[in-house]
C-alpha cells in the first residue's frame, strides 16, 4: 500500500513538469508583460524592472531558473503585489479557500450520497423522480446565478445572513458560499450514487445478505460499500471542480481566497502568481486522485492487486 | 452513407431495428420530448427573434435605462414627462402643456425669449419622438405649439443600464452561446472520437501510452489553462471555441475507447477483419456506428457543460467581449445590477438555465432510450 502510494507520487512528477512547462511558455509567448501600464514606463525604468525580476535573460535560461526554483519549492516574488512573495499570498488566501472547499466537499458528499441512496431505494417512485429533478436542476444552475439569488433571498430579503465578506471565517459568512459551491456537485454525486447503488442492491452478495435476514440498515451498508466506488473515483475531478468554482464564489461573495488571486494574476500578467496557482491546483488535484485510489483500494480489495 | 445501394435493403432492417426501438422509447419519454421541443423553440427564437423584436441589439435608448419588464408601450406618461422636461431644458424652454392623443403629442412650449424652431430637432434625436411639426408660433416666438409623433416601444424583458432591449440582447446572446456550445462540442467530439477509437482499436502498448497521456491531462487544471489562454491572448471567439474543445475531449476519448474495446471482441468485427476489411473501414463501418449511441449521449450532455464553461469565462470577464454578448455576459451584468434591476439577471438567466435543463434532460432521455437493458 505504501509502496503503491509512493509510486503514484512519482508518477505525478511528469504531470507537474508538463504543467510548469505548458504554463511557462503559454504565458511568455503571449503578448504583453507584467509592467505594461496605461502610460508606458520610461525605457530605462523598464530595463531596470526587467533586470530586477530577471526577465532580461533569454527565455530558456529563465525557464530553467524557474523550474529549478519551483523544484525547491520557491514560488518567487509576485509581480503585481509589491513586496509580497507568491508564497505569502497563498499563506493568506489558502486557509480561506481550503475552509470553503473542504466544507463544500463534505456537504456535497453528505447530501449527494444521502439523496442518491434515497432515490435508489425508491427506484421509480416519487422520491426517485424528485431527486432526479433536483439533480438536473443543480447541474443546470450556474453558480453565478445561484449566488446572487441566495444573496437576494437570505441577505437582502430575509436578512438572515450577510451578503458577503470573510470576517475571519465567521460561520454566518460561510453558509451561502459553501452552499453555492457544493450545489452543482450534489447533483453529480446523487446521480452517481443512485445508478451504482441501484445496481449494487440487486447484486448477489446483497441479495444473500438480505436472504440471511440482515436488517435494512445493514443491507444498505453492505450495498453502499461497493456502490461508493464510482463516487470515490471522481474525487479528483470533484476537487478540481470545487477549485474552479471557488473562483466565481470568491468573486461574488468578496472572499480573499486564492481563486481571486488567479484571475487578478492572469489579468495583470503576474507570471509567478499564475504559475504558482496553476502548480498549486495541479498538486491538489493529484493528491485528491491519489486519495481516491487509496480509498478505492480500501473499499474494494480486488483493486489492490492491480497496478 | 457510403454503403453500396444493392446491399442496403437486405441489411437495413436488421441494423436499424435497435435504433428504431430506441427512437420509440424516446418518443414515449414525455420529459425528453418536452426538452427537445423547448430546445427547438429557444434555437428558433434566437435565430429569428432578433428580427422581430423591433430593436437592434446595439440600439440604446438613453431615456429608457433599466426599464422593468412589461407589456405596456413605452414611454409611459411618467417617463414621457421626464423626457419632455429634460428636452425642454435643452431647448431653453418650459413645457406649458403636453396633450397626448393616441400617438401624437400636442406640445406647447414657452420661454422668456424667442424659441429657436431649430431646437425642436432635439425631439427626434431622443429616440422617443418622430419629426415635429410646428402648428403655431405666438407671442413673438416665445410660445410655440408643435405636434410630434410619440413612438411606441415595447420592452418585454426590460432594458439594461444602457437602455438596450434585454429580449433582443438575450436572443442575440443565445446565438453566440449556442454556437459556442455546438462548435466546441463538435471539436471535442472529433478529437475525442478519433483518439479513443484509435487507442481502443490498436490496443497494446499504443493504447497504454495514449491512455497514460489522457491520465496526465486529466490531472491538469485545465480550466485554469483556458483562463490563462484567453486572458493572455485576448479572448476571441475562435480561441474560446478551441480552448473549450481542447479541454472537453478527454471524457469523449475514454467513452469511445471503452466502446471500441467492447466491440472489438464481438464476432462481427472479427469476421470483418478476417475478411480483410482495412482497419479504417472496420472502424467506420462496424465500430463507430455501434458506438454511436454512447457518443450521442455523451455529446448531448457535453453541450450544456460547454455552454456553462463559456458563460463561466464570460462571467469573469474573460470570455466574449463587448460589443459581442453571450448569456454569460448578460448574467454577469445582471448579477452586478441585482439590487437596482433584478430583471436584468432574471431574463438572460432564464434563457440560460432553461437551455441547460433541457439539454441535460434530453441527454438523460437519450441515455435511457439507448440503454439496451431497457425493455420494449
Amino acid at each position: 500500500m505504501i509502496g503503491y502510494g509512493l509510486r503514484r507520487l512519482l508518477q505525478a512528477v511528469p504531470t507537474l513538469f508538463l504543467v510548469v512547462t505548458l504554463s511557462f511558455f503559454l504565458m511568455r509567448l503571449a503578448p504583453g508583460g507584467p509592467f505594461d501600464l496605461e502610460r508606458p514606463l520610461p525605457p530605462a525604468a523598464m530595463e531596470n524592472l526587467r533586470r530586477v525580476y530577471g526577465l532580461d535573460q533569454p527565455l530558456p535560461v529563465q525557464y530553467l531558473r524557474d523550474l529549478a526554483a519551483l523544484a525547491q519549492g520557491d514560488l518567487g516574488p509576485s509581480f503585481s503585489f509589491r513586496d509580497l512573495g507568491v508564497a505569502d499570498l497563498f499563506a493568506r488566501g489558502l486557509p480561506v479557500s481550503m475552509t470553503l472547499g473542504s466544507l463544500a466537499l463534505l456537504l456535497a458528499l453528505g447530501a449527494g450520497i444521502g439523496l442518491g441512496s434515497l432515490a435508489a431505494l425508491s427506484r421509480g417512485g416519487t422520491a426517485d423522480r424528485l431527486v432526479g429533478l433536483l439533480a438536473a436542476a443543480s447541474l443546470s444552475l450556474p453558480s453565478f446565478v445561484v449566488a446572487p439569488l441566495l444573496q437576494i433571498v437570505f441577505g437582502l430579503g430575509l436578512r438572515w445572513l450577510p451578503l458577503g465578506g470573510w470576517e475571519g471565517g465567521a460561520p454566518a459568512h460561510l453558509v451561502l458560499p459553501v452552499i453555492t459551491l457544493a450545489l452543482p456537485q450534489v447533483g453529480v454525486i446523487a446521480r452517481l450514487t443512485r445508478t451504482s447503488l441501484a445496481e449494487s442492491l440487486s447484486a448477489p452478495h446483497v441479495r444473500t445478505a438480505r436472504a440471511m435476514g440482515l436488517g435494512p440498515v445493514r443491507v444498505l451498508a453492505q450495498a453502499l460499500r461497493g456502490a461508493l466506488l464510482p463516487v470515490v473515483a471522481i474525487l479528483g475531478p470533484l476537487a478540481a471542480a470545487l477549485l474552479t468554482g471557488s473562483v466565481v464564489v470568491e468573486t461574488i461573495f468578496g472572499l480573499p481566497g486564492i481563486g481571486r488571486y488567479f484571475v487578478d494574476g492572469a489579468l495583470n500578467r503576474d507570471y509567478t502568481l499564475v504559475m504558482g496557482t496553476v502548480v498549486l491546483v495541479a498538486v491538489l488535484v493529484i493528491l485528491f486522485n491519489l486519495a481516491a485510489d487509496l480509498v478505492s483500494a480500501i473499499l474494494d480489495p480486488r483493486l489492490r492487486l492491480g497496478r | 452513407m457510403s454503403a453500396a445501394p444493392a446491399l442496403a435493403p437486405a441489411r437495413a432492417p436488421r441494423r436499424l431495428a435497435p435504433r428504431r426501438l430506441a427512437l420509440r422509447r424516446l418518443a414515449r419519454n414525455r420529459v425528453a420530448l418536452a426538452a427537445l421541443a423547448l430546445l427547438g423553440l429557444i434555437a428558433l427564437a434566437c435565430l429569428l427573434g432578433p428580427f422581430l423584436t423591433g430593436h437592434a441589439p446595439e440600439r440604446s435608448y438613453p431615456d429608457l435605462r433599466q426599464l422593468p419588464p412589461g407589456l405596456a408601450a413605452e414611454p409611459g406618461p411618467e417617463r414621457l414627462q421626464a423626457a419632455l422636461d429634460r428636452l425642454a431644458y435643452r431647448m431653453r424652454a418650459r413645457v406649458a402643456e403636453a396633450e397626448r392623443q393616441g400617438d401624437t403629442l400636442r406640445l406647447t412650449l414657452t420661454a422668456d425669449r424667442a424659441i429657436d424652431p431649430r431646437s425642436l430637432a432635439y425631439l427626434p434625436r431622443s429616440d422617443l419622438f418622430g419629426e415635429p411639426r410646428i402648428v403655431a408660433r405666438e407671442a413673438e416666438g416665445r410660445r410655440l405649439v408643435a405636434e410630434v409623433l410619440v413612438r411606441r416601444l415595447h420592452f418585454l424583458l426590460g432594458t439594461d443600464v444602457h437602455g438596450r432591449d434585454l429580449l433582443t440582447r438575450s436572443l442575440v446572446a443565445g446565438r453566440v452561446s449556442l454556437l459556442i456550445g455546438l462548435t466546441a462540442t463538435l471539436v471535442a467530439l472529433l478529437v475525442g472520437v478519433a483518439y479513443g477509437a484509435v487507442s481502443g482499436f490498436v490496443g497494446g502498448a499504443t493504447d497504454a501510452v495514449m491512455m497514460r497521456l489522457v491520465d496526465i491531462l486529466y490531472a491538469l487544471p485545465f480550466v485554469f489553462f483556458v483562463m490563462v489562454l484567453v486572458v493572455f491572448f485576448r479572448a476571441s471567439l475562435a480561441l474560446i471555441l478551441l480552448a473549450i474543445g481542447a479541454v472537453e475531449w478527454l471524457d469523449m476519448a475514454r467513452i469511445v475507447r471503452a466502446e471500441t474495446l467492447r466491440l472489438r471482441r464481438r464476432d462481427f468485427v472479427r469476421a470483418a477483419e478476417a475478411l480483410g476489411l482495412s482497419a479504417l473501414a472496420t472502424l467506420r463501418r462496424h465500430i463507430l456506428p455501434n458506438a454511436l449511441g454512447a457518443i450521442v449521449v455523451a455529446a448531448t450532455l457535453l453541450v450544456p457543460r460547454v455552454i456553462l464553461l463559456e458563460s463561466f469565462l464570460s462571467f469573469l470577464g474573460l470570455g466574449v467581449q463587448e460589443p459581442g454578448t453571450s448569456w454569460g455576459v448578460l448574467v454577469a451584468e445582471g448579477a452586478r445590477a441585482i439590487e437596482s434591476a433584478p430583471w436584468m439577471l432574471a431574463g438572460p438567466a432564464s434563457f440560460l438555465v432553461a437551455t441547460l435543463v433541457a439539454l441535460n434532460l434530453l441527454g438523460d432521455g437519450l441515455a435511457d432510450a439507448l440503454d439496451p437493458r431497457q425493455a420494449g
